[in-house]
């Protein structure tokens, strides 16, 4: 490892590790690797820590919110629960940062008190990242010590075997569709006040095009969102699946017909008119027909795609609109090991996403555990830095089993996606600590209990324990609790139960 | 793959999208989602609840009941609806065999989109019907 320099740190060279990104991905990852003693550099292109967070989103205020008053303690795990945008430390004095830049006028963050917070925490922990460097190619080589990546960058070349790139979804995507090329990006988006009186066309129906046509209510004369596919609202599917409260707004105006139309139509062709607006060509998915429309702007809320520079031509498989990575639930590439991800491309690692939930990977608030999981997993399973096993006596799991079921908020903000896991080992069970579901229920090892939270869709959220054996896995489904509570003497017997089917299960072999 | 546009393509092809209108198909396509799986990935696991509806975009993948292969599954071929018409966990692991892409729709959304596109309905009964004659075949 070659120590950060006075100045400047990670002046090119060889690392263990080498991290892309200064955003809350790259600096939580940061964090938790030389909290295990994992030597790794830091690079970013930006000129100080926050990510998109640094200019985005685009009317300045957060979806993710922090209860600055909680039924939890702030400085403690469980307050993370209500905490959706700290980073986390194991310090107490590190913690619940989020709150303490916030001026009362929201939950909801605005974007440059939620940039303080991540400058701070960066600051606070002492990571140290290169600044002002950004990353041009990458290649691999081989040497004695076999495969490793070399990567390019405006200061010079970094070799590892591990490069970890947390660069955010935040390529501006516009479709290939005839006229939208004319269309301002959701990334381009004038100043509010310059669409006063103006009648206004906007290309997406999710958060992003919500976003700007609740921002836009008070100025723009009239407001059209259009997109094939009918809009979903998170109160509608009980989870972050489709457009946020917040942005219902414009929902509200359409449905009552205040000006605002919400079409389910694909967009055929956008052409210029004489007069400098626009003529919209819109082929209804609803059976309506085709539409034709005026409009004085077209914006495209067609989103962004994962800036991977030249990964796919090294071998990295992308798929999806976003173009994120394909990865192993390790969030590892899933056709190139050794390249991994962190921060919102973890979202690429979908996991099982039981009922149609998503992972809460794409925001800070799921990413910030996935950085924790994946900076052990490179620290043992890269770098050979073993931990000491921490084995549970067979009379305290049920204890231990309520107790991470109750207060773990990484179960609670990652539901049926991140798991804490206890493998039977010689006199007791061993902590495996929180691991990827998916991993805990494919890749076999000794006869495990594996715990979760998770939740229909339908507003039921209830703890799931999944029992691995040799014959197989099998999942046993605990009841809900009106007040989300688990920690009572209905679900400590369940778990009891549970654990004790285990053994049953075991001895069948 | 990647964009509405292309995946409205690659399933205006598949018999189970056949009657579909291009608008339809540029719905569905913005309906569902794609989803990649690397070899030897399992895609619905046996006794699990909560699964989704597939259809393979490209690639392979192999039906395993207690471990045995008992089928193979690919391009334009569906599966995951049985259990989600039942309400009932898979019986089945389905495990891809070479990386595979797939359009999925999860399940609480099945119901409304099959009321909502009646001829993929008849195309997946159709299909259905087909399985169940073999499957009688077998036996017989």
């Amino acid at each position: 490892m070659s120590a950060p320099a006075p100045g400047r740190p990670f002046p090119p060279g060889d690392y263990p590790v080498v991290v892309v990104g200064s955003g809350p991905g790259g600096i939580q990852l940061s964090y938790a690797l030389s909290r295990l003693g994992a030597d790794h550099a830091v690079l970013s292109a930006d000129d100080a820590p926050g990510g998109m967070f640094r200019r985005w989103p685009f009317f300045q205020r957060l979806l993710s919110w922090t209860k600055p008053y909680a039924p939890a303690e702030r400085g403690t795990p469980a307050y993370e629960r209500y905490d959706w945008n700290s980073l986390l430390a194991d310090e107490p004095a590190h913690r619940s940062l989020m709150p303490d830049f916030m001026d009362g006028t929201s939950y909801f963050p605005s974007r440059p008190e939620m940039e303080q917070n991540l400058v701070a925490f960066t600051q606070r922990t002492g990571i140290q990242v290169r600044h002002g460097v950004r990353w041009t190619g990458t290649r691999a080589e081989d040497d004695e010590a076999g495969q490793r990546f070399v990567v390019e960058t405006t200061d010079g070349e970094y070799r590892s075997t591990t490069v970890v790139f947390a660069v955010g979804v935040a390529e501006p995507y516009t479709p290939a569709t005839p006229g939208l090329e004319l269309a301002a990006h959701y990334a381009d988006t004038r100043p509010a006040e310059t669409y006063a009186g103006r009648r206004v066309f906007i290309a997406g129906k999710q958060n992003s095009g919500f976003e700007l046509a609740s921002g836009l209510l008070p100025w723009a004369r009239q407001i059209v969102l259009a997109s094939p596919s009918p809009a979903r609202l998170s109160v509608n599917t009980r989870s972050l699946v489709g457009v946020r409260a917040r942005y219902v707004q414009p929902f509200e105006d359409h449905a009552l017909g205040g000006g605002v139309f919400i079409i389910d139509a694909a967009i055929q062709r956008i052409e210029r008119t004489a007069d400098g607006s626009f003529q919209v060509s819109l082929t209804r998915t609803d059976g309506g027909g085709d539409v034709q429309l005026e409009t004085d702007d077209v914006i495209a809320a067609t989103g962004f795609v994962t800036p991977l520079l030249d990964l796919p031509e090294l071998g990295v498989a992308t798929f999806g609109q976003s173009r994120l990575p394909a990865q192993t639930p390790w969030w590892e590439s899933a056709s190139r090991p050794g390249i991994f991800f962190a921060g919102t491309i973890g979202q690429g690692a979908a996991g099982l996403k039981k009922h149609g939930l998503p992972s809460n990977s794409g925001a800070v608030h799921g990413a910030r555990y996935n950085a924790r999981v994946l900076a052990s997993h490179i620290a043992v399973a890269r770098l050979g830095i073993e931990s000491q096993p921490v084995i549970i006596p067979p009379d305290a799991i049920v204890d231990r089993l309520v107790r991470e079921v109750s207060m773990n908020p990484a179960l609670w903000h990652q539901k049926a996606y991140l798991a804490w896991v206890a493998e039977a080992a010689d006199g007791g069970f061993r902590d495996g600590g929180i691991q990827p579901l998916a991993h805990a229920l494919d890749a076999g090892g000794p006869d495990a209990v594996v715990l979760t939270i998770e939740a229909d869709g339908l507003g039921a959220t209830y703890p799931v324990v999944y029992l691995r054996t040799a014959g197989g896995v099998r999942e046993i489904v605990l009841d809900g609790e009106v007040f989300l509570r688990f920690g009572g003497a209905e679900h400590r017997r369940a778990l009891g139960d549970a654990v004790n089917s285990l053994g049953s299960l075991s001895l069948a072999k | 793959m990647a964009t509405g546009e292309e995946l409205a393509d690659a399933i205006a092809s598949m018999a189970l999208f056949a009657d579909l209108s291009t608008p339809e198909l540029a719905r569905v396509a913005h309906t569902f989602e794609e989803r990649y799986f690397p070899d030897g990935e399992r895609i619905l696991r046996q006794g699990l609840r909560g699964s989704g509806f597939h259809v393979i975009l490209d690639g392979e993948a192999s039906v395993v009941v207690d471990g045995q292969q008992r089928a193979t599954f690919a391009r334009g071929d569906f599966f995951g609806e049985v259990s989600i018409l039942l309400g009932e966990p898979p019986v089945a692991d389905i495990v891809a065999r070479r990386p595979l892409r797939c359009l999925v729709l999860d399940g609480p959304s099945v119901e409304a989109f099959l009321v909502t596109h009646p001829r993929v309905m008849y195309r997946m009964l159709q299909a259905q019907a087909r399985r169940l004659r073999n499957a009688n075949r077998w036996r017989s």
